[in-house]
């Protein structure tokens, strides 16, 4: 008999070892991610995969299913939570939707539309987070940085370079090129590695592109992070 | 062409006025006068808040970026910002020429803007004092007033502008803030529904902006003592013009006139605009005054806006508006006009003009067409120059090895106009405030003067007369005499 746990009240099965997240996707239940990948072990920095199982907190991304939890998810309070948490990654860094060539794009983006974020709420940090555009094909622009480390851990793990990393703690912490110049054009950085491509919101970007695709057209234009997420679940 | 009321000889002794906000112009205007004992204007000077921080936070950002980032230097007119930086950077792309598809897009895309614009200054922001007078009680001097007393003229004010922004909407993808034109041509050709959309509507838009045409030359030529003369002064015209010396609102060559007519520069390529142009700093305004190099500050400021276009080319290439010019120019009687009111003449029969050459594009069957990018051995240089709704606009970029803008310049048409609404606010304020008990009806005409450059204060503000205006008199000790409120 398969084990299973309740989400928001409904069964969903679960094998051992599997996490609430992946167990809940493949029910067909979303619960949102930034941090997470399919690909690489569950980093739990994000938080926004935050759900209540037996009545505490947890990063549903790193916590493993257990047989009779009765796990709340998307509850108004779980999604104030949520809320709040886009708004603290928001005015950690600088966002600036309007002009950023991402936008539509953006994961970042498209769940603070999903959570209905309407407001900054805290006061913005404005870090000062100058560009790497040294690099001829790839433009880090550090200001939308989210440290979910996605671009850290696909450089090491699957491209075998070790481009990125993080260091500095609180406000200060931030991502840097393992070079030491610290410039990207003197890494052996290519626009075909994995981690050129997973950045989740707009931090690493291929040069020259810019706004090619109109906005309009762009993914979270025609679908929502929710329904996406899902039917590439189904796939 | 002198500097008289610039600055007063003994400004302590003086009493100050200031006007501030100016209501109903886009963006944060203030008027200071200082008036003697007796009431007499000694100094008049418009002083305007220009936000030139936007050059420094361009540079270092990647060029690809800057089309979309600079619509945020305006709320009203961000698809002139968002073309003239294109523009100054298909060189950098390669894209010498672009393709007749993007060409043409982007052209839609400023006529459908220079209309939307045109009719939102002109019925909503201009109208109120041009129908009910200077004077008019204030709370009847906006939008609201004229749909009460004249509401088919409201109605096709309304409807002219949705026209222009639903224009901008089928080219740039959005009302506002679009981003359909990119370095080296347009990301979106129109959908053939947008298109029929679109030319439903097209020969009606042309008629009522033929209605607006008549209506303002009516205004003008009943009253023409007041609109002959209002802030009359004299200056240089300039704008862009076609090679064969049309209007044309989107490319050309610069040319200037001087006040009798005579063209005085001619041909000058956009892409040697610094050659030609220098700005001045005065210590007083943040805004800075240009002028033509070689014809020195004193002499050589000008005009740009729908008042210098209608008479610096030598045609508009659409039979409706040439007519409409050929019978403006006629009343110039062998002479340009330069009054500003006639702003509002020139103004309508560029509306017009916009209307007729959106109509003809529509029937473009390049619109509809996938050949949208050009590309080439990238440049790291370029300038963009446009004729926007208020006047000459120029952006000019220079990009760096890595992508990122190393040098950032921007000329806005307001600047341009500096010195002129500067020598409008100056004549009111001699004519018609000299020696006179201070109203709020008096101050008005000075704001009138101002609007009628349409100047676009660089933060968005919609006013529609509803922006308070302050009135303070404050005495030689800087005391407050009085102060009054109003415009609400
Ligand atoms: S650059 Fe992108 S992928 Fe890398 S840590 Fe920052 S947000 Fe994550
Ligand atoms: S997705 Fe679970 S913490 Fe980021």
């Amino acid at each position: 008999m398969t084990k299973q746990f309740l989400l928001d009240g409904q069964p969903v099965p679960f094998e051992d070892g599997q996490t609430i997240l992946e167990a809940a996707r493949k029910a067909g239940h979303y619960i949102p991610s930034l941090c997470w990948h399919q690909d690489f072990p569950p980093h739990g920095s994000c938080k926004l995969c935050i759900v209540k199982a037996a009545g505490r907190h947890v990063s549903a991304c790193a916590t493993p299913a257990k047989e009779g939890w009765e796990v709340e998810s998307n509850t108004p309070e779980m999604n104030g939570e949520r809320r709040g948490l886009l708004q603290m990654l928001f005015v950690e860094g600088n966002h600036f939707c309007p002009s950023c060539e991402k936008s539509g794009n953006c994961e970042l983006q498209a769940l603070g539309y999903e959570y209905e974020m309407l407001t900054p709420r805290f006061r913005h940090f404005f870090p000062e987070r100058p560009v790497d555009a040294s690099h001829p094909d790839m433009l880090l622009d550090f200001n939308r940085c989210i440290f979910c480390e996605l671009c850290v851990r696909a450089s090491r793990d699957v491209d075998g370079k070790s481009v990125f990393a993080l260091t500095g703690r609180g406000i200060h912490k931030h991502l840097t090129v393992n070079a030491e110049s610290g410039r990207l054009a003197d890494t052996n950085f290519s626009k075909d590695d994995l981690a050129a491509r997973i950045c989740p919101v707009g931090v690493i970007l291929p040069k020259g592109r810019g706004f090619a695709v109109p906005i309009g057209e762009r993914t979270f234009d025609t679908e929502t992070i929710r329904s996406k997420t899902l039917k590439e679940e189904e796939s | 062409m002198s500097f008289e009321l610039e600055t007063a000889a003994n400004r302590e002794s003086l009493r100050r006025v200031a006007i501030d906000p100016v209501s109903r112009v886009e963006g944060h205007g203030k008027v200071t006068l200082l008036l003697d004992n007796a009431g007499h204007v000694k100094e008049a000077r418009l002083h305007i808040v220009e936000f030139r921080g936007f050059e420094k936070f361009i540079q270092g950002r990647p060029y690809w970026e800057v089309p979309v980032m600079v619509q945020r230097l305006c709320g009203i007119c961000p698809v002139s910002h968002h073309l003239a930086a294109s523009k100054a950077l298909d060189p950098v792309v390669g894209a010498t020429r672009i393709t007749p598809t993007a060409e043409k897009i982007r052209r839609l895309m400023h006529y459908g803007q220079i209309l939307q614009s045109h009719a939102l200054h002109f019925f909503h922001l201009s109208s109120p004092d041009l129908l009910f007078g200077f004077e008019s009680p204030v709370h009847q001097r906006n939008i609201v007033g004229v749909a009460a007393a004249y509401p088919h003229v409201a109605k096709e004010g309304v409807l002219l502008r949705k026209f222009g922004q639903e224009v901008i909407r089928v080219t740039a993808g959005k009302r506002v803030h679009g981003t359909g034109a990119i370095p080296g041509g347009v990301n979106k050709s129109v959908s053939a529904t947008d298109r029929d959309l679109l030319r439903k509507d097209a020969d009606q838009v042309v008629s009522w902006s033929r209605d607006a045409v008549h209506l303002a030359r009516r205004l003008h030529e009943s009253n023409s003592p007041l609109y002959d003369e209002f802030g009359l002064f004299r200056s240089h015209l300039f704008s862009l013009v076609r090679a064969d010396g049309a209007m044309d609102l989107y490319d050309g060559h610069l040319r200037l006139r001087d006040a009798r007519g005579q063209i005085v520069r001619d041909g000058l390529p956009c892409t040697d605009y610094e050659q030609h142009i220098v700005e001045e700093v005065k210590p007083w305004s943040y805004m800075k005054f240009p002028f033509i190099r070689d014809l020195g500050p004193a002499k050589g400021w000008y005009k740009v806006g729908p008042l210098a276009r209608v008479q610096n080319c030598d045609f508009i290439p659409s039979p409706l508006a040439e007519a409409e010019r050929q019978d403006f120019i006629a009343r110039g009687d062998g002479e340009p006009i330069h009054a500003p009111l006639a702003y509002h003449w020139a103004r309508m029969i560029e509306m017009l003009h916009a209307a007729e050459v959106v109509r003809d594009l529509l029937d473009d069957p390049d619109l509809l067409s996938d050949d949208r990018l050009t590309s080439g051995p990238k440049g790291r240089e370029g300038v963009g120059i446009i004729e926007a709704p208020r006047g000459t606009l120029i952006h000019h970029y220079r990009v760096g090895e890595d992508d990122l803008i190393s040098y950032c310049n921007l000329i806005v048409s307001t600047t341009h106009n500096n010195q002129a609404m500067n020598e409008a606010v100056r004549q009111v304020a001699r004519r018609y405030l000299d020696g006179r008990q201070l109203t709020e009806g008096l101050l008005n005409h000075i704001e009138v003067a101002i609007r009628a450059f349409d100047p676009c204060l660089s933060c968005a503000t919609h006013a529609l007369g509803k922006m308070p205006l302050a009135v303070e008199l404050v005495d030689e000790h800087g005391q407050l005499v009085d102060r009054a409120i109003s415009g609400g």
